[in-house]
């Protein structure tokens, strides 16, 4: 057995044992005030930035209101702003993101999950997030010299032949619009369904498979109907967060959507969303309005973001109590 | 076996093959883009890209060396605002708080986290470019470090957690204060957590694009001192990639690969760091 005296560990000449436990007290209260005040900026420039677009935006939700949302006049000559057609352009390429990549999207997430041995499983996933950190510009870059021409010379005439008798794919095909700019957000989104749908898939306990399985349900079965029921709340989780992201994407819809704000209904038309007119004009807004309402377009992004980023939160937590509460039953 | 097995049988097998089909397109868009890049950009990229200023329009050669050395400035920069508040920040939400204020900060951290990058521009110009009527490397340094806040923060929250208790109580009963144990304990056991954690930060942030317009804005020739706009390399990218010239397109094919290049690069160190697990074996 050691001597129980409390030795400190360097203690140094000491100057009495008591002035000095004083003193090391002293130094956690100094280290606490100081983590503190880090960790308080950081709460303090939340609620600033949020601050900052609520009173920069103050001009124009006096004087157009509900009406700001509901005209698609964006004129800044005039000084009349409408955000109709930013609001319709950034909805509809968020859509047929989605439309495209949450198939794709479940679907690899259940080959990871379930199917592929661990090894394979990981390595693939490492990839995934390979691709989601691909930056925005090279997105951008790829679509216009890639996916663009791509579109122009063989997708949309190959769908205009074939599904041209919809309203969706009929007039010119440019090569750049909503189709194009939601088909850059869906590889661009499909990594996050991907990794959040694998996580989910994986905390459904065991159990839940076997007891499919043992019932003579074929592997596909207990997948379709047993697990992925179970962890359909985390699943559409990662769904709200895909689609946070894909709504507030600026830099590559920027290069692909065409950047006229129009709203109709063919997916072949050029657009505008709300994040790529912000990058565009907001350094060159002409008047007070005009840069106030383009702070309002972000007000906008913000809350919608804001409110899919919360329900995902909540919905991907849950759903892994759940495999963990129902595991440990 | 009846036609119905026979027939669910199938099922079976044809959708699970469906998912792999999914899998497969999903990671050969990662290689698809590589692909793009490396042939596109290495046939542009050369020696001058790397140490040139760019040329004006219908000269041929140049390069973008004020973007790569404007882009380090902005790193560095939003490294040093960025790291320390979300490194300290972590430290006394994972050792020093609990309850309230926690929660508070941790909020504040998920929501500054899913605030798009435009908006986050948005902030910065209200803030560091109106103020001083100038764009600025300052500017463009402050709104990436604003991204770099939660990211750092959540994962070396997390890291300290995960270090095991015995590690703490042991430091505390050899009577070292709490501010040793986490300076000379805690932090060095979950220090490769908490490397990964700064680097995967560094990386998203190295190729936004969005805040960096209304910032840094950007710039033709060498950007003298922080307080001039500057050119960096992702902006330069997306200007080039929309001029009318196929010398600057070229241009951007090798500034793509370069920018693609560096952040594939940091993500995959950051992971084997991370992969060789946490420093201290948990038992």
């Amino acid at each position: 057995m050691a001597t129980p005296t409390a030795t400190v560990p360097s203690a140094g000449p000491l100057v009495g044992s008591r002035s000095f436990l004083a003193k090391l007290r002293e130094g956690d209260e100094i280290a606490r005030l100081i983590t503190f005040l880090f960790a308080a900026s950081v709460v303090l420039l939340t609620v600033l930035l949020v601050y900052e677009l609520w009173i920069g935006s103050s001009l124009p939700r006096h004087k157009f209101g509900f009406n700001f949302f509901r005209t698609s006049v964006w004129d800044p000559i005039f000084d009349q702003f409408g955000a109709l057609p930013f609001i319709y352009g950034t909805v509809v390429t968020a859509a047929v993101a989605l439309i495209l990549a949450v198939p794709l999207g479940i679907g690899a997430a259940i080959f990871l999950a379930e199917l592929a041995p661990a090894r394979l499983s990981d390595t693939l996933e490492f990839f995934i997030d390979l691709l989601a950190a691909v930056p925005s510009v090279i997105y951008g870059l790829l679509g216009v010299f890639v996916v663009v021409p791509l579109m122009r010379s063989y997708i949309q005439p190959a769908l205009k032949s074939t599904l041209g008798f919809l309203p969706l794919f009929q007039g010119p095909a440019y090569g750049v619009g909503f189709l194009t700019a939601g088909m850059v957000l869906a590889i661009m989104v499909i990594p996050y369904i991907i990794s959040v749908s694998r996580e989910v898939l994986l905390s459904v306990p065991r159990d839940q498979r076997e007891a499919a399985l043992s019932l003579g349900a074929t592997r596909w079965e207990s997948t379709w109907k047993v697990v992925v029921p179970f962890a359909r709340g985390g699943i559409f989780g990662s769904i709200f967060l895909a689609l946070a992201r894909a709504l507030g994407e600026t830099i590559a819809v920027a290069m692909v959507i065409g950047n006229q704000p129009i709203i109709k209904a063919s997916l072949f038309s050029s657009g505008y969303s709300i994040a790529a007119v912000i990058a565009n004009e907001l350094t060159e807004a002409t008047s007070n309005l005009h840069y106030q309402s383009l702070i309002e377009l972000g007000l906008v992004l913000f809350l919608l973001t804001f409110i899919l980023n919360g329900l995902a939160r909540i919905l991907i937590v849950a759903t892994s109590q759940k495999g963990s509460a129902v595991g440990n039953a | 076996m009846s036609a119905r097995l026979r027939w669910r049988k199938f099922v079976s097998g044809f959708m699970l093959t469906m998912t792999g089909v999914c899998a497969f397109v999903a990671v050969s868009a990662l290689f698809l883009i590589l692909g793009y890049l490396v042939y596109h950009g290495g046939i542009s990229i050369s020696w001058n890209f790397f140490t040139k200023l760019p040329v004006p329009v219908g000269e041929t050669g140049g390069g973008m060396a004020n973007a790569i050395v404007g882009s380090g400035k902005l790193l560095l920069l939003a490294t040093l605002f960025g790291v320390p508040i979300g490194f300290l920040g972590a430290i006394y939400l994972a050792e020093f708080s609990g309850g309230t204020t926690a929660f508070i900060v941790r909020y504040a951290a998920d929501l500054l986290n899913g605030v798009p990058s435009i908006v986050v521009g948005i902030f910065a110009y209200a803030v560091a470019v109106l103020p001083f009527k100038h764009f600025s490397t300052l500017a463009g340094g402050f709104a990436l470090g604003l991204m770099m806040i939660p990211i750092t923060l959540r994962s070396t929250e997390e890291f300290l957690r995960s270090v095991p208790k015995e590690l703490r109580e042991g430091a505390m009963a050899l009577g070292a204060s709490k501010w040793k144990t986490i300076a000379t304990v805690i932090v060095p056991a979950a220090y490769r957590g908490i490397l990964t954690a700064i680097l995967l930060a560094f990386a998203r942030v190295a190729g936004e694009t969005a805040p960096l317009l209304f910032t840094a804005f950007g710039n033709e020739f060498w950007s003298q001192g922080w307080n001039q706009p500057t050119a960096s390399l992702p902006a330069k990218i997306y200007a080039y990639a929309l001029s009318p010239y196929d010398d600057w397109h070229r241009q951007a094919w090798a500034g793509g690969l370069v920018l693609l290049g560096l952040i594939l690069v940091i993500n995959i160190v950051a992971r084997g760091i991370l992969s060789r697990g946490i420093s201290v074996s948990r038992t």
